[in-house]
């Protein structure tokens, strides 16, 4: 007979959970996120003796408060479905994972304990008896490895066994006379009004009162508000007791009792050190030298600029594959369809939109594998451990450093992995503040913008400059985020108590799984927004077209232009375009048709929304020195920063202009009238501070679960932006006298 | 026996917690990751600006801030 039953991992951060879950599920996973919150549902399936196994993989916490989301999600998710729970712990560190043991216990839900790393425990002179363990908590107790295999298949039979039975062992520790009193007589309110005595069992009702779980209170106090009032007074006694005798809070008492148990637990015949738990291990001894005052550093400036070479340098290979493809279907849509809007729409607005989405899965997918290297491997949490001296000062977390490498913050980077680096910080504050300066680094696409008005402008030293920018972009985003944790992400810095994992080697698997999952996510969640907005944006810079007698103009100046010269020029022009050696009489035409094209492509620029929009948008820009031009190439900007020179280019009547050679378009901006030095150190700093990209922009919605921080850098980066070009067009323009 | 704060031990130093004093956000994250009275606890290094510092607890690697560790009070030979 086959059945179905429903199990979920609970377990510590680094107790090995997620190796366990992909072992026992593969590659059949589906990832998803609980209602309403931004935490990770992972959830996978596994056959075992004919049943069903329908595997949750819970987010790794070390307590089941409900003071982060991850807590509440799991706490929520036991209660409401009800699953066997399998509880992995780390064997060589069992003291600290039982403490999330016994809270799974209080909830009485039925736990089964997997004693992971068993091996490296033996190593470390680690003995543990599980029968004794198992006998005297009441619960399963299997040891296993994860990463091998061995002991799964056990596991999974203890998970099966008696799976109709959706209750746990009762659990009662002893908290002292103090509580112990107040939850009996609680016990005794909660049980006599039925306070949601359904859901939860009444004496972890009473604990949550002890511990202020505004969670549960909240909810017992819409239930019955009355015996909420009873249950709040008896709470707030014994916190007015404990702090006058002990200077104390219950919450403090019931955690030390919690420990207090575990401590008797263990030492009483069920676990036995063979050498002292203080010596250093392998770990530490590499961290000697990985953390170490002077060197440490030197060689996280190395790993983390390999990060950014193996991300970028290797995904050039596949990047370089998706465009050829997309100039492909461009080329074939070209030749195959009519001219006309349609063919403008799928050609720039479509395969332009898909080929935008795609062109960051090679990025993201090697920047999510290095990354992934680096946190399984434990090196992560080191980072964070040396920068966070630095970082803590702008109200960031030492991971935020992640996130800036990967972003630009080695010139060259991209916003939309460094965003998605963020994922690594758990603070939330700190994750914000870093998720919203991130994009201030100069990524990839900003540069050949940078590049090129550093040419037209800055002939001179032109290295020293970009190197400036780089660390004026730093400047920016640290400033801006003590800034935002001063006034928007306010709040107390949240705290640092991490732990430091021993260094352990990735499996494969993890890694390879970790990428998939969430290249995958970005392609799914991500993608759909992009495509529209492309198409938004193509609109923008097509419509209105303009007026029949315009083109008309355009169109008898061309015919002009052909009648006065002979047949055999024109085809010549036609047949070869500029590829072929053409006789100079076809070479001039053909030069004179391109520049009636570009002048009407300029004016159809500026005829359509978005150039009708940087017009208007004179009244402010003028104060920074960009006139319409500028600025509806910082329109097009929004979709890709480099789109910012194909624009000018348009803008300048000089055709498309390519980003990889830009020399006519830096002479021709030297001598426009208009610009200056001063106008182009102007809109350097603006290009490199306005709104993100609209990749960008979606990004960051997703990673915080609300477009409203998305809409918000967008205003807010380009107000700060505004305010940097103005002041220095303003003060620039005064100390030279330039006009 | 003397009672100091975590902060300022040195390193390799051990000695057992004696008192948590923080409540809050901080008092339960230090209490979770089992820094509570009669843990032993000994300081395994330094960042290389001095702060954070990390410990061995239970058999595990653990850092936290100077100023965190200035709430708990250790008890050393």
């Amino acid at each position: 007979m086959s059945m179905a039953i429903d199990v979920a991992l609970a377990g510590n951060p680094n107790s090995g959970k997620t190796t366990l879950f992909n072992k026992l599920t593969g590659a059949r996973q589906h990832v998803g996120n609980y209602p309403g919150v931004t935490v990770e549902k992972k959830e996978g399936r596994c056959r075992h003796n004919n049943t069903t196994l329908t595997i949750t993989d819970l987010p790794g916490t070390y307590s089941l408060t409900a003071f982060t989301e991850e807590e509440v999600v799991a706490r929520d998710f036991l209660i409401n479905t009800k699953p066997r729970v399998v509880n992995i712990t780390d064997a060589s560190n069992l003291e600290r994972n039982l403490y999330l043991t016994l809270q799974l216990l209080e909830i009485e839900v039925p736990v089964i304990i997997a004693l992971n790393m068993i091996d490296v425990a033996k190593q470390r002179g680690i003995q543990i008896d599980a029968k004794e363990l198992s006998r005297q908590l009441g619960v399963p107790v299997v040891p296993i490895i994860a990463r091998s295999g061995q002991g799964n298949a056990e596991l999974l039979d203890e998970a099966i066994k008696n799976a109709e039975n959706k209750q746990g062992p009762a659990i009662s520790l002893s908290y002292g006379e103090d509580i112990d009193l107040a939850l009996n007589e609680m016990e005794v309110v909660i049980k006599e009004n039925q306070v949601m005595t359904g859901t939860y069992p009444a004496r972890w009702i009473a604990l949550k009162y002890l511990e202020n779980d505004q969670q549960i209170i909240d909810k017992c106090k819409s239930e019955n508000s009355l015996s909420d009032e009873q249950l709040q007074k008896i709470a707030a006694r014994v916190e007015k007791h404990l702090q006058a005798t002990l200077g104390t809070t219950p919450e403090a008492i019931i955690a030390d009792y919690r420990y207090g148990y575990i401590k008797s637990l263990l030492h009483n015949k069920i676990i036995t050190h063979q050498y002292d738990p203080n010596r250093l291990y392998v770990s530490d001894k590499i961290d000697t030298v990985m953390t170490s005052r002077i060197v440490g550093p030197m060689i996280m400036l190395a790993i983390l600029f390999g990060l950014y070479k193996f991300t970028f340098t290797f995904s050039e290979v596949p990047i370089g594959w998706f465009e050829s493809f997309f100039s492909f279907l461009s080329d074939s849509a070209n030749i195959l369809l009519p001219d006309g809007y349609l063919k403008s729409l799928i050609v720039s607005g479509i395969i332009g939109g898909v080929g935008g989405v795609l062109g960051f899965v090679p990025i993201i997918a090697f920047m999510f594998f290095g990354i992934a290297v680096l946190e399984d491997s434990g090196y992560l949490a080191r980072v964070a451990y040396m920068m966070d001296r630095i970082l803590r000062v702008f109200g960031l977390h030492g991971s935020s450093v992640m996130s800036y490498i990967v972003s630009g913050g080695i010139a060259g980077g991209c916003a939309v992995p460094g965003v998605m680096a963020a994922r690594t910080l758990r603070s939330k504050n700190e994750r914000l503040a870093t998720i919203l300066t991130t994009p201030f680094m100069n990524c990839g696409a900003k540069l050949p913008v940078l590049a090129l008005l550093i040419a037209a402008f800055f002939e001179t030293g032109q290295s020293q400059m970009m190197f400036a920018l780089t660390l004026i972009a730093w400047l920016g985003a640290v400033l801006v985020a003590k800034f935002l944790r001063m006034t928007i992400v306010k709040g107390e810095s949240t705290p640092f108590v991490m732990e430091l994992p021993p260094y352990r080697m990735p499996t494969l698997q993890g890694l390879l799984i970790h990428t998939w999952e969430r290249t995958w996510q970005y392609v799914k969640k991500a993608g759909t927004v992009i495509l529209a907005i492309s198409v938004l944006i193509w609109t923008m810079m097509t419509f209105p077209e303009l007026p029949a007698h315009q083109k008309q103009t355009f169109e008898n100046q061309r015919q002009e232009l052909l009648a006065s010269y002979p047949s055999s020029v024109h085809n010549e022009v036609e047949k070869g375009g500029a590829t072929q050696q053409l006789s100079p009489e076809a070479l001039q035409l053909y030069g004179a048709l391109r520049s009636i094209d570009n002048m009407e492509a300029e004016k159809a620029l500026k005829n359509s929304v978005a150039g009708r929009l940087g017009t208007s948008l004179e009244v402010v820009s003028k104060y920074a020195g960009f006139d319409w031009r500028t600025n509806i190439a910082l329109v097009g900007g929004f979709a890709a920063k480099e789109i910012i020179i194909s624009t000018l280019g348009t803008a300048y009547s000089l055709g498309e202009v390519d980003t990889e050679n830009t020399g006519s378009l830096a002479k021709t901006l030297a001598k426009a009238p208009g610009w200056n030095k001063v106008v182009g150190l102007a809109l350097i700093l603006f290009v490199m501070f306005y709104a993100p990209c609209f990749v960008t922009v979606v990004c960051i919605a997703k990673e915080t679960g609300s477009w409203k921080w998305g809409l918000f850098s967008m205003a807010f980066n380009t107000f700060f932006a505004s305010t940097i070009a103005i002041t220095v067009y303003q003060v620039g323009t005064m100390l030279y006298g330039i006009q | 026996m003397k009672k100091i704060s975590l902060r300022t031990m040195l390193k390799k130093q051990s000695g057992t917690i004696s008192a948590v004093k923080v409540g809050g956000d901080l008092g339960r994250r230090i209490r979770e990751m089992g820094l509570v009275p009669g843990t032993t606890v000994s300081v395994i290094g330094r960042a290389p600006l001095n702060d954070p510092v990390s410990l061995r607890v239970m058999g595990f690697n653990l850092t936290l801030r100077n100023s965190e560790a200035d709430y708990i009070e250790v008890e050393v030979n």
